[in-house]
């Protein structure tokens, strides 16, 4: 059990949930590429790695690095509606967190794939002067302004 | 809720093939 309730029902709601212990389960440690206790890895439901978490967060960017895997798997799954409405949830509910601006970068692209609409990366682009513009993400999406 | 933790990767593997869901594997030092 998580300490913070919200993120026990996002596992039981969206995932296949299984877990290893360091000393118990060093075999699935190894097959992982797991070097670091805590990892959780967020693989699709083909078995491909989408996203890794390594180390303690606090709850609320541990909620948001939860639905960014989820997001990404959808993305990947070519669902590009699906991951865009998962990718601005976190933006909408999370906004504080490190994965926020990641998380608005990746809903413009899904936009786009899902349209085929450059103003969708422009829009994104925009969006990055109103918030989260020192970011790693604003530097991404500046190459779609204009 | 708890939640029911599989011990075993190619059975959650399957479990998620067969459902379309996502597999979150967690990798931990702490009592369990």
């Amino acid at each position: 059990m998580y300490p913070d309730p919200r993120v026990d029902s996002f596992i039981n709601e969206s995932f296949i949930p299984a877990r290893f212990h360091v000393k118990t389960h060093p075999e699935a440690m190894a097959r992982f590429g797991a070097d670091w206790t805590p990892t959780i890895l967020i693989l699709d439901s083909e078995g491909h790695e989408r996203h890794r978490i390594e180390g303690f967060l606090p709850n609320d960017d541990f909620l948001a690095q939860l639905h960014l895997g989820l997001a990404h798997a959808a993305f990947t799954a070519g669902k590009f509606e699906q991951a865009a409405e998962r990718f601005e949830k976190i933006v909408r509910d999370l906004p504080a967190t490190d994965a926020a601006p990641e998380a608005q970068y990746w809903a413009g692209v899904a936009r786009y794939k899902a349209s085929n609409d450059g103003a969708a990366l422009k829009a994104t682009a925009d969006a990055f002067r109103e918030r989260y513009g020192d970011s790693t993400w604003a530097k991404k999406a500046s190459i779609w302004a204009s | 809720m708890a939640i029911p933790w599989r011990d075993d990767a190619d059975r959650a593997l399957g479990e998620a093939k067969d459902s379309g869901k996502p597999l979150l594997l967690d990798f931990t030092a702490a009592p369990m």
